[in-house]
């Protein structure tokens, strides 16, 4: 007998893009083409089409939990989204045994005139959940959410906070044979997430299989053990996850020097919008490498089209195997958290001075991260850049050895002859 | 084989297995698995009345208010000042029995062709049913629908009116004023999704449909015979023509009407079905 739950043979999905930019035609478009092409075949077939995904072959065993990582656009979602049944493959098949439950967005389904409780059984039946299931769970559930005394109380009054809360909450209780996970741990604050982390690696020791997909490396390394990478709607590699991390992170196609982004790397009503990241040496070129003993600037410059209460930018920074080194976000220093409380609509650039003497030689990863704490996070790219580390003339290279860690920064030392 | 047992002791093997794969052709509905979800289809006809009158001053009220005004607009400009005819029947029971089964029709159309525009943030996160959304919001009407029936029951009882063995039709009625508005609510909402004239051709429709109903007129007004037959051609001239008849035992539609309207409201009942399945495959990608 096999116990492969997720059966994915050579699943494809193709988009049409570019004839539709509104999203949708007008029924006078539709008509005008029907004439046009009466006694004609298929126009609609021809136009620009990109596959999201394509060739995609795996299997998942029962119990197994799977990462899915790359870049943004890299296909991640789209797969999901043909898994949870959300979208029809434009070619080949799937197959999966058992109750799947999606989390591709939470709070799915809320609605702001309804309470929390009337939530709670809104959303959970809309997630699958059976109404029994929901009675037995719902003080867990109201628990883990810790909105107690709001239950009542139309969410449309919640901070942002409480309903993200709730509605993982509900999304978390529940209790399919296959769940499909999609950067819900971007949300909350770090207490939360976690205890998010924490109820999803009971679920996979509860022997139910997981698909998860993040850009958060450290979750992914605590959570799967295998991971597929995709590239462009391809399997670049499936491999363990130690490995498929290490390869994400330094392999394919990641920029060095700059990184510029176009139009589509955020949805389109998404008020944040990346440019470009770019390293700085201290002449203020672009460099793709960086001396030790020299400092050196991050500079993120991104678009608000409109203006953004709470933003904050921060900057990632991981060595090649995906071990985080610091974060770092524009306003971590109270004066300027102050000054900045709010964004108004328009093109800026958060600045970041590394300091010299802190990083050792080797390949670093930057990231970059838009969020508002609590609320929502805008954009995401954990491995924006690569960066090179030179660590000519750093403290101690007269001893020509490698040193441990990714660290190399100048500590004040003292010497002293203690008297006998 | 023995591990596999054991953990089919321990938690049974899905009842649920599915193939994901493109599909082709024309599909009828799957009940089954309409059946399957049918808490979903529950929660959501209790989601829209709880929501429905949300923050109004006078909530449910507005259930019997929206027809009982038009009522009594009907009344005073149709029946007072143009003088139409109303079978004999007190103009305030003729036109709110008429409203009732309308009014139905009427919400349930314009709520359904939007509900899948309106529910976008649902149909591209997660799977079930969509079918299940335009029906809700259809059924969901008949809340509204039970609470003016009661005030029908009551104007019924003020005018003295008997009811006749007709009465028994009544769900007959409702029925095909159901089948009547999800076929065309299915319809709606489908093209809805890529093309969005629907949302402003609905409101128009809908009042040019009025007028070809027998709401504010009898439908005995129209010559007997084959013109009358091609009148029930709207199944709504049935369903309103009807239930008033099984309300005040007056006005009795032909047969022959009733079987256009019966048939016509099954061929849109049943086409809905097929063009809804056939453009849901691409809601997702393109609501």
């Amino acid at each position: 007998m096999s116990d492969v739950v997720i059966r994915v043979e050579s699943i494809g999905k193709r988009y049409r893009i570019g004839s539709r930019p509104g999203g949708y035609d007008t029924l006078r478009d539709a008509i005008a083409a029907a004439l046009a092409s009466a006694g004609r075949r298929k126009p609609t077939e021809s136009g620009e089409t990109i596959w999201a995904v394509r060739h995609v072959t795996f299997d998942v065993g029962r119990g197994q939990v799977l990462g899915i990582i790359g870049r943004n656009g890299a296909g991640k979602s789209t797969l999901l989204k043909l898994l949870a049944r959300v979208t029809e493959p434009t070619e080949g098949q799937a197959r999966i045994d058992g109750r799947v439950g999606s989390l591709l967005e939470v709070g799915t389904g809320f609605h702001p005139e309804l309470t929390g409780r009337e939530n709670v059984y809104l959303n959970g039946a809309i997630l699958g959940m059976k109404r029994a299931e929901i009675d037995r769970k719902f003080d867990e559930i109201v628990e883990f959410s810790e909105v107690e005394r709001f239950v009542d109380t139309p969410v449309k009054r919640y901070s942002s906070g409480m309903y993200l809360r709730l509605a993982f909450a509900v999304a978390a209780h529940l209790e399919p044979e296959i769940l499909i996970v999609d950067e819900v741990l971007a949300v909350g604050d770090a207490e939360f997430q976690r205890k998010c982390l924490g109820k999803m690696s009971n679920v996979a020791r509860e022997g139910r299989t997981v698909l998860f997909v993040s850009h958060n490396m450290s979750a992914i390394l605590r959570l799967t053990e295998r991971c597929l990478v995709l590239e462009r709607g391809r399997i670049a590699m499936e491999a363990p996850t130690p490995e498929a991390v290490d390869y994400y992170m330094t392999a394919g196609d990641v920029a060095a020097g700059e990184r510029r982004w176009g139009a589509d790397s955020v949805p389109v009503d998404s008020p944040f919008r990346p440019v470009a990241l770019r390293v700085l040496d201290p002449r203020g070129r672009i460099a793709e490498r960086v001396a030790s003993v020299e400092p050196f600037t991050v500079e993120f410059e991104y678009l608000l089209s409109r203006e953004l209460t709470g933003l904050r930018v921060g900057l990632y920074l991981s060595t090649s195997r995906g071990e985080p080194l610091f974060t770092s976000f524009d306003t971590d220093d109270p004066a300027r958290f102050e000054q900045w409380t709010s964004r108004p609509a328009g093109r800026f650039v958060s600045r970041c001075r590394v300091p010299a003497n802190l990083l050792g030689a080797g390949t670093f990863v930057v990231g970059v991260n838009a969020s508002a704490f609590r609320i929502r996070s805008f954009f995401t790219d954990e491995r924006a850049l690569t960066l090179t580390v030179d660590a000519t003339g750093a403290p101690g290279s007269h001893w020509p050895e490698p040193r441990g860690g990714p660290l190399r920064p100048a500590l004040e030392w003292d010497i002293v002859r203690e008297a006998d | 084989m023995s591990p596999a047992a054991e953990l089919a002791v321990d938690r049974p093997r899905s009842e649920v297995s599915v193939w994901i794969r493109p599909s082709r052709g024309w599909g009828f509905a799957d009940l089954k698995e309409l059946w399957r979800y049918r808490e979903l289809i529950y929660f959501l006809i209790w989601r829209d009345v709880k929501v429905r009158y949300k923050q109004t001053l006078l909530g449910a009220a507005w259930a019997i208010l929206k027809p009982f005004l038009s009522m009594v607009v009907f009344t005073v400009i149709f029946a007072g000042l143009a003088q139409l005819e109303t079978d004999g029947i007190a103009p305030p029971v003729f036109y709110f029995s008429g409203l009732l089964p309308w009014v139905l029709f009427q919400d349930g159309v314009t709520k359904a062709g939007n509900s899948l525009v309106a529910s976008s943030n649902l149909i591209t996160k997660v799977y079930f049913p969509r079918m299940s959304i335009p029906l809700a919001l259809v059924v969901s009407g008949l809340v509204d629908f039970a609470l003016s029936f009661v005030v029908l029951l009551g104007m019924v009882a003020f005018y003295g009116i008997r009811l006749t063995s007709a009465a028994w039709l009544i769900p007959v009625f409702l029925g095909l004023a159901l089948i009547a508005s999800l076929g065309v609510g299915f319809w709606l909402a489908a093209l809805n999704v890529s093309y969005r004239d629907v949302g402003y051709v609905t409101p128009f429709l809908v009042q040019a449909w009025m007028y070809a109903s027998p709401v504010v007129y009898p439908a005995t007004l129209i010559p007997e015979g084959f013109s009358r037959i091609v009148y029930g051609l709207n199944p709504m001239a049935g369903v309103v023509q009807g239930f008033r008849w099984a309300i005040v035992g007056a006005g009795a539609p032909s047969a022959g009407m009733l079987f256009a309207s019966l048939g016509m409201g099954l061929v849109l009942l049943i086409s809905g079905i097929f063009v809804f399945r056939r453009m849901e495959r691409h809601f997702a990608d393109i609501v």
